[in-house]
């Protein structure tokens, strides 16, 4: 969708040899690895295998699976949130930098919904039926952060340049956790355990149900939102205002409404993702927003940003890569403690994808005023 | 990336400063009522915080005032004030102010004082304290003054009515009394601040007795003390109408030589100021100023690449790391890759190399990318740096997350060492690194090569058809930015002897950015003074400041900083002078009524737009 | 190589989203004219400046320069071999003083870096002299309209005409052979149109200038240029004096003929 033709470089400055030389060196290093990993897959006798790493003991077809499933459920993690950062960049045109908060509020107020009702004793006597209850109430409270949000820090913000509202929504960022911090303390806080039944490994496939039900959780709440915005009047004029805000106001479409209703549905979606995280980790902390956001941040541009098919592809592919790539391409290369190195791969992957196809996987769909 | 990059540029119409600017006229209850809704929220918010608790110890007044009530207290007020405040579009005639202000400040008052009533009521029937960690009977201690709660409720009630009422009548009185009063409770509060220095300072200009009277034996202001500041100032101020600004404007509109004089006669002053200041304080005192300074430091590094270029550097801390890490492999002999052990100036040449090279590493994937694209990627390349110092895989370089310890000082000439056991000789170090810093800010603003910045800041693409390679511009500016950051972390891993991964965190940069956002992007003078009032004052992410108590707070502070001067002040509370310089009156207020710069009453238009600042800093 | 235009296309073509903004265009300057670009809204004026000047790139075709093809050059490559332009919305450097906006304009033309800067080197004096005192000389082109107090001021203060100026003072002071002028007079009253038709006159009598301007106003057409150049829908459909131009039906037709209706 990218309407601006690149300017075709006949003269190439020292940047960009140097830039041609890192993405070359990048793929190479990508290439070894995996071409490492490979070769002991087939024959760990191999001495291609132990070229760099005599140690490697490479993955067993379990473990590797295992990867991959652990990957896919946090992509799709990562997914729902990264829905929020690229449905606000489509229609504002400013990365909102505390959406990562957005979704730490969803995991925080699920904690404390949840631990009440594991007091109560519903948690384990009705667990599908508490989990329904904490999602909701994680979406509210995020929905309502976001919301606020909007209307206290952006709306003024509206028309100025993206680097003010940049700068702002880091600011934004900083009080919302900071704000959990003075409020519930600075200590991690835990969800109550989950039942047997969820956490333990399904023969057919060696699955941990709590993937399976992430996964599935948001797979629903990606279909639920594909409605809403595909089929229905609100969806019809989100899209149009990020098409163009001044058109659709002219076309009798409410842009500020729309513009409220584009953050509560980011935030509804984050306060999933928020639950699910809990479901994951079963621990959160003021900081849980700030990873998983610029990861997050991160799959929207691998996707592309502004384009919401693309969000939830970019989510599962970072969430993969991020799982699989220390141990495949890292690790055969002779790199010790990869998996300390696990979010440096997250933000290299985002360089990566900047560096070498800058409007994402799949293309961007930004509104006009951002094409220029 | 269209049009303007400047954050301070703003289009016409988007200037709407928040809660102050709803249009004229146009239901004035009901933005007064979202103020009382606003004021209520937020004054629950900080009760529940814990602030009232955490910040009691701190004396303001002596008998009558803790830091913990002023937390409580300041809300109403400031909210009063803001609930009478009628914008007026500059060049419109003013509203007549009347009972109104005086009955919406009173409301706002009120409303908080109501939401505090109601939190002592909850802490007294419930206990929640299984979320919110501050929930308990300190709380309810300090918000029902220890007696019943029907007492604390009347109490409150009363406060905020009558606090929020007096701050609504300000509108009424005379403007010189106005300012006589602001200058009276911005005098007190900040003469209790800064207590530590100045009681350090009076003792070793051997006027200690004076600094007695002043303070309490058991911290903040005596009453005495209190009143007499507090008549001193009001009298200054109501009587010395513009007096400061008169005297800046004539300043600034001097001629040639004698303007070169002056200008060099403050210079001089301010360095005179700079060598003797040490010497009069003590160790603490010292060793806040060192911390001080190595942020100053840091904010002047920002201020070229964010201020003067426009590139929104989140990840500035690397810089700040790669200088604190290259001391440390270069001249400590505990380092466990190679240990040279240079002596310190000789590694400061090796840090300006890596901090060249890190800078042009990590400038050259992102300065063909959109602003807000590279900010986060910058960030990203921040924290793969700690990840890097921290991980096992190069821990055999940089000793993971055990650091590398027993860095030396810096040994000057051999005349003496600096480290960290001695402040005042670290003081004189950064003071020497901030004079370069400012030296060559001051320089590159003026040159060819600023102005190329300062043009891809205002609009890229026209900087680049006007014959500027912004490439080439941008990389310089991160590159220059990166070496005066990396000179911070020279001297940071020499004055604290040892250095972690734990010291970088991506906080810092943030912390930076506020303080030259604060300042004011791309005003030296205004980046320096940020610095030193935030990080003197609140304090360093892990350097306590001088309001030691509200540590546990700074970072929300910060943070509500950072927000609130983007909404409305986004060019900084110290105005650029330069950029106003010889700004005619009559041409400044038909600029300001152009953009429809929306403003509170009858602020002096245009010519001291200085005076207005203190005023809304107050 | 006298025979050669300044400026030249070949067979230049854009296409946006679909829409061709120009269709093969062939388009010829030669050195010392003064050329006017007329055409309805639309008709791929502003996007062929924008292709000269490199802010965007052509879908295909070539533009040449003294003789030598610019494509794919970067735009400040493209102003240091001695193009300018201004701009229809005037895109100063709203913060920057007067002065400062025609200094930084010189950026091509001169050489110091961080060190001389640093140093404060002879040469980098000589050199910030040498730049001011340009940047004087190309402001007061215009008189004193931008000259004395208003050096220091900064360009978002000056009055509309006042911007429009500095904008052409600006492109002045990248010491171009071409320029070129993207509605000069738009928002100016008759005197101060008159005024400026009579200075881009002298831009190539006495600055040794080319020019091409794109203007809607056709009293400045008429006095300025010695050739106009019609464009609709990214296509030439006519070229050659005012007079000529302005009698051709098929300019009649798709361009005056609209202002006839819609004055």
């Amino acid at each position: 969708m990218a309407v601006t033709t690149r300017r075709k470089r006949a003269s190439r400055t020292r940047i960009d040899w140097f830039l041609v030389v890192l993405r070359f060196t990048a793929l190479a290093v990508i290439g070894a690895g995996l071409l490492a990993f490979v070769a002991q897959q087939i024959d760990p006798a191999n001495p291609f295998a132990r070229w760099a790493n005599p140690d490697a003991t490479g993955l067993t077809g379990a473990q590797f699976q295992g990867l991959v499933v652990a990957g896919l459920s946090q992509g799709a993690m990562y997914g729902l949130i990264a829905l929020g950062y690229s449905m606000v960049y489509g229609v504002l045109g400013f990365i909102n930098f505390a959406h990562g908060e957005v979704f730490m509020v969803g995991a925080m107020t699920g904690m404390i919904a949840s631990n009440k009702l594991a007091d109560a004793g519903a948690w384990e006597s009705n667990f599908i039926g508490s989990l329904t209850i904490i999602v909701l109430v994680a979406i509210a409270a995020s929905t309502a952060t976001a919301v606020v949000m909007e209307r206290v820090a952006y709306r003024p913000l509206r028309g100025s340049p993206y680097l003010v509202a940049l700068i702002t929504s880091i600011g934004v960022s900083f009080f919302l956790q900071n704000v959990s911090v003075v409020l519930l303390g600075p200590a991690a806080k835990a969800y109550p355990a989950l039942p047997e039944w969820l956490t333990a490994k399904r023969t057919p496939l060696e699955i941990e149900g709590t993937r399976i039900l992430v996964i599935v959780v948001a797979g629903v709440s990606m279909a639920v939102l594909w409605f809403l915005v595909e089929r229905t009047r609100m969806g019809r004029s989100m899209r149009a205002v990020a098409e163009d805000k001044e058109i659709a106001a002219l076309m009798g479409i409410n842009v500020d409404r729309t513009i409220v209703t584009t953050f509560a549905v980011g935030g509804a979606m984050a306060g999933v993702a928020g639950i699910l995280w809990g479901i994951l980790f079963r621990s959160v902390i003021h900081t849980t927003g700030f990873l998983p956001g610029i990861k997050a941040f991160s799959a929207a541009v691998v996707g592309g940003i502004g384009n919401m098919g693309g969000a939830m592809a970019g989510g599962v592919t970072l969430g993969t890569a991020e799982a699989v790539g220390p141990l495949t391409i890292l690790e055969p290369l002779g790199v010790v403690g990869v998996s300390q190195l696990r979010d440096a791969v997250a933000f290299a992957v985002l360089i990566l994808v900047l560096l070498i196809r800058p409007s994402g996987l799949f293309g961007e769909r930004l509104s006009t005023e951002e094409r220029a | 990336m269209t049009a303007v990059t400047d954050p301070t540029a703003r289009a016409a119409g988007a200037d709407n400063p928040g809660l102050g600017a709803r249009p004229v006229g146009d239901q004035p209850w009901r933005r007064i009522s979202g103020m009382v809704a606003i004021g209520a929220l937020a004054q629950m918010f900080i009760a529940l915080s814990g602030m009232p608790v955490g910040l009691d110890d701190r004396t303001i007044i002596e008998p009558v005032l803790s830091l913990g009530y002023l937390g409580l207290v300041w809300l109403p007020l400031l909210m009063g004030y803001r609930a009478g405040c009628e914008p007026v579009l500059e060049g419109m005639p003013v509203h007549a102010k009347g009972r109104r202000e005086v009955v919406a400040g009173a409301l706002v008052g009120i409303g908080a004082g109501a939401s505090i009533s109601i939190l002592v009521l909850l802490l007294h029937n419930f206990d929640l304290r299984d979320p919110l960690v501050n929930w308990g009977p300190q709380l309810a201690e300090v918000l029902g003054f220890g007696r019943s709660p029907g007492f604390a409720v009347i109490i409150w009630i009363a406060i905020g009515a009558g606090g929020g009422a007096a701050a609504g009548s300000l509108h009424l009185v005379p403007s010189p009394i106005r300012r006589a009063v602001i200058a009276m409770a911005a005098t007190v509060i900040g003469a209790a601040v800064i207590e530590r220095v100045v009681t350090d300072l009076a003792g070793g200009l051997g006027l200690g007795t004076a600094a007695d009277r002043l303070y309490a034996p058991r911290g903040g202001l005596s009453w005495p003390g209190a009143v007499a500041l507090a008549a001193v100032s009001g009298i200054a101020a109501g009587s010395g109408r513009g007096r400061i600004s008169r005297t800046r404007t004539r300043i600034q509109t001097l001629e040639g030589t004698t303007r070169t004089v002056t200008n060099a006669a403050l210079v001089v002053a301010a360095g005179l100021v700079a060598v003797v200041l040490p010497l009069l304080v003590g160790k603490i005192t010292n060793e806040l100023l060192a911390n001080v300074g190595m942020f100053v430091l840091l904010a002047l590094g920002l201020n070229i690449v964010v201020g003067l270029a426009g590139i929104l550097d989140l990840g500035y801390v690397a810089f700040y790391a790669v200088g604190g890490y290259t001391v440390a492999v270069l001249t400590a002999s505990a380092s466990p890759g190679i240990a040279p052990e240079l002596p310190w100036l000789a590694a400061l040449v090796g840090v300006v190399v890596m901090a060249v090279l890190t800078g042009l590493f990590i400038g050259a994937p992102v300065i063909r990318m959109r602003g807000d694209y590279l900010a986060i990627v910058t960030l990203g390349f921040g924290e793969i740096i700690r990840l890097l110092f921290l991980s096992d895989w190069l821990s055999g370089w940089f000793g993971g997350a055990q650091g590398i310890t027993n860095i030396p000082g810096v040994q000057v000439f051999g005349l003496a060492t600096v480290k960290g056991t001695d402040p005042r000789a670290v003081l004189y170090l950064v003071m020497v690194f901030c004079a370069l810093a400012v030296y060559v800010s001051w320089r590159l603003e003026r040159s060819r090569l600023g102005r190329a910045w300062m043009a891809i800041r205002e609009d890229e693409s026209v900087a680049e058809v006007m014959g500027v390679n912004t490439v080439n511009a941008k990389l310089l500016a991160f590159v220059v930015g990166a070496v005066l950051g990396s000179f911070s972390g020279a001297i940071f891993a020499a004055k604290v002897g040892s250095i972690f991964p734990s010291s970088f965190l991506i906080l810092i940069s943030i912390i930076i950015l506020v303080v030259v956002i604060f300042g004011g992007m791309g005003n030296v003078v205004g980046v320096i003074a940020g610095a030193v009032v935030l990080v003197g004052v609140l304090g360093g992410p892990r350097q306590p400041g001088l309001l030691q108590e509200l540590s546990e707070y700074k970072l929300l502070v910060y943070g509500a900083l950072l927000v609130w001067m983007m909404i409305q002040r986004p060019e900084g509370l110290v105005p650029n002078v330069g950029r106003n310089r010889e700004l005619h009156p009559d041409e400044f207020r038909q600029d300001a009524w152009l953009r429809g710069r929306a403003s509170c009453g009858e602020h002096d238009k245009g010519a001291n737009a200085a005076d207005d600042s203190e005023a809304r800093r107050r | 190589m006298n025979s050669e235009p300044i400026l030249q296309t070949r067979n230049l073509s854009v296409t946006f989203g679909g829409l061709k903004a120009l269709a093969d265009l062939d388009f010829a300057v030669e050195k010392g004219e003064i050329v006017s670009v007329i055409g309805p809204n639309g008709a791929g004026k502003t996007t062929l400046f924008n292709l000269i000047s490199a802010m965007t790139a052509p879908s295909s075709g070539d533009i040449r320069f003294e003789g030598s093809s610019i494509l794919g050059l970067d735009p400040n490559q493209v102003t240091a071999r001695g193009i300018a332009r201004t701009f229809q919305n005037v895109r100063l450097f709203a913060k920057m003083t007067v002065l400062e906006n025609v200094m930084v304009a010189q950026h091509c033309r001169t050489r110091q870096g961080v060190l001389g800067a640093l140093l404060y080197t002879r040469a980098f004096r000589r050199e910030e002299a040498e730049i001011r005192a340009y940047g004087h000389e190309v402001l007061s082109f215009f008189g004193s309209r931008l000259t004395g107090y208003r050096l220091d001021q900064p360009a978002s203060v000056l009055s509309y005409a006042n911007r429009r100026r500095l904008e052409i003072a600006r492109a002045m002071a990248t010491r171009p052979e071409l320029i070129l002028l993207d509605e000069p007079v738009a928002g100016m009253n008759p005197v101060e149109s008159a005024q400026l038709t009579e200075l881009i006159a002298r831009l190539r009598d006495e600055w040794g200038l080319t020019v091409v301007l794109i203007e809607h106003d056709m009293s400045v057409v008429r006095d300025v240029s010695d050739r106009v150049v019609v464009l609709d829908h990214g296509e030439t459909i006519a070229g050659g004096s005012y007079r000529d131009v302005s009698t051709d039906p098929a300019v009649i037709e798709a361009y005056l003929g609209r202002r006839a209706e819609s004055p």
